[in-house]
């Protein structure tokens, strides 16, 4: 059965809450359950931000999740907090040009992508979150590209539409980079 | 079918009230149902309705009180401090009969407290908050689609009583996104007819007396007792609650809201380590559904309450279980959400 929870996190202006909006926005796409969960507490106020997303064939009981499937850090705090809840074998996601230290977790999958760098090359640092999104999507197979692809499409709407070109190919850049 | 949609907590809810019929909000903004007042203030002129941001929660409610005594759908939305502050407004409305839909977004209390999610209001929602023998039809909804189908039934059961309905919903409830699907629009031409009360213009026919007041004491007391009457048809035909697993289950879990929703898990993690655990969760706060619950009492071995406070509806389970079993407890508060390991392990503990 397809399930996977991911906890997102990185200092507030990365993008986290929009990179589990838009893999809970494509799991809907595909008529999957899901919930997206913000922490939305004093720490969205300039620290520290994260979301829990879960993605399922089953209804969702919990939104609340102890042990995530993936762990998406952004930072380097984020990464120390959030790592210690993998389960063995679990996926850690870093992007490596912000977070240049290694997890404490040996016993765990570890995958270190570049996002800023990436996301400087294709011209807008800011998409840096799509590099990170390119690479889960390689990582988990969740989603497909097409779905994200969608939800993409619904989010950019109006001023913001001539975006979606550079966050697709964020993805793709981030699904490239990614080397299982 | 209606297309999914993916939505915050705080516009569900206003989404779904606008369906329902209601034009009217007045309201003041606070964390975490700010978006709320927000959503609403962008969509009540797409629907030719009335927003309306009051100075004050106090002012708010007043406004309510007003509008409502027209016999139009209106809703307000607060989170705790601010529905504190509309506790002497709810009283008079439910001592005028008036129907109104209440919203509370609960935040860690008491005082100030802080703006993450909590059941610490089940007190005040449920065995009054403001003065006198009076109750309001409470809603605790689990998700977000139940949030819409129970916004809608809120307003229908307001109507149906002529008495103030209550959301009580959470932090997490509030700030959280999952797809809904929306019920088509009501026709307004639908909504009941109020016009044997409501104040519609007295031209040609005797004027109408909305009050929660009657300076004599006999007079008054008959009023309650019409309350009374009115109370008891609620008891008797709007209990909801929703079992899950409970069929084989000798360990009830008793949760409602967001924490009824994480309980599920709970139960399906103590099945996984041989512990035939179930769910009891009360959908209507009140009326609680107390009888429902007592039938457990044969069956179980043990009732387990679970809530984001110290323990407020645990007072109600044990009224419902009366002696018959123990009741244990187990609650976060001030803003903090138990995990289904934490809560899990207490119930290990207690086993």
């Amino acid at each position: 059965m397809k399930h996977h929870a991911f906890i997102a996190a990185g200092f507030g202006g990365q993008g986290v809450m929009l990179f589990g909006k838009i893999l809970s926005l494509a799991a809907m796409y595909e008529n999957l359950y899901t919930t997206w969960l913000p922490s939305y507490g004093p720490e969205m106020r300039g620290g520290t931000a994260n979301c829990t997303v879960v993605l399922s064939e089953e209804y969702i009981a919990s939104p609340v999740v102890d042990q995530p499937t993936e762990v998406i850090a952004f930072n380097i705090p984020s990464m120390y907090k959030f790592e210690k809840l993998l389960p063995e074998n679990g996926i850690l996601l870093l992007n490596s040009s912000v977070i240049d230290r290694d997890p404490e977790r040996t016993d765990i999958q570890v995958f270190k992508i570049p996002a800023n760098d990436i996301a400087d090359e294709l011209g807008n640092v800011k998409v840096q979150n799509m590099v990170m999104l390119g690479a889960y999507l390689k990582a988990t197979g969740a989603v497909s590209f097409d779905s994200v692809k969608k939800a993409l499409e619904k989010s950019l709407k109006g001023k913001k539409a001539e975006l979606l070109d550079i966050n697709l190919k964020a993805i793709e850049a981030g699904m490239n980079a990614l080397v299982k | 079918m209606a297309e999914k949609v993916m939505v915050k907590g705080t516009e569900a809810i206003g989404e779904a009230a606008i369906r329902a019929g209601c034009r009217l909000y007045f309201g003041y903004p606070i964390t975490p149902q700010s978006e709320l007042t927000e959503y609403m203030s962008r969509r009540m002129p797409q629907v030719d309705g009335v927003f309306l941001q009051a100075e004050s929660e106090v002012a708010a409610v007043n406004m309510l009180y007003g509008a409502a005594s027209t016999g139009h759908r209106v809703m307000t939305s607060t989170s705790s401090p601010g529905y504190s502050l509309m506790q002497e407004g709810v009283s008079y409305i439910a001592g005028a009969e008036l129907p109104v839909v209440f919203v509370n977004v609960v935040r860690g209390g008491p005082g100030l407290g802080d703006i993450q999610p909590a059941q610490s209001d089940y007190f005040q929602a449920t065995k009054g908050g403001g003065h006198g023998d009076y109750r309001l039809v409470v809603y605790g909804p689990e998700s977000l689609q139940e949030a819409v189908e129970l916004t809608a039934k809120a307003f229908d059961v307001a109507d149906k009583y002529r008495n103030p309905a209550l959301i009580l919903a959470d932090g997490m409830l509030g700030q959280m996104m999952e797809p809904v699907e929306f019920p088509e629009f009501r026709d307004l031409s639908t909504l009941p007819d109020h016009s044997s009360w409501a104040m519609q213009g007295a031209k040609g026919r005797e004027p109408h007396k909305i009050t929660s007041f009657d300076i004599n004491e006999y007079v008054l007391e008959q009023m309650n007792l019409r309350y009374q009457e009115k109370y008891k048809k609620i008891i008797e035909n709007e209990q909801m609650w929703e079992e899950y697993k409970t069929d084989d289950a000798d360990i009830i879990i008793v949760a409602y809201g967001t924490m009824g929703r994480i309980a599920k898990t709970i139960v399906n993690m103590a099945r996984e380590k041989g512990v035939k655990a179930g769910l009891f969760r009360p959908i209507t706060l009140w009326p609680y559904p107390y009888e429902a619950l007592a039938k457990l009492a044969d069956q179980a071995k043990l009732f387990f309450t679970v809530e984001m406070s110290m323990g407020q509806m645990v007072e109600d389970v044990k009224l419902a279980v009366n002696g018959k079993k123990t009741v244990e407890f187990y609650g976060r508060t001030g803003g903090v959400v138990p995990t289904p390991n934490e809560v899990l392990a207490k119930l290990m503990e207690l086993i």
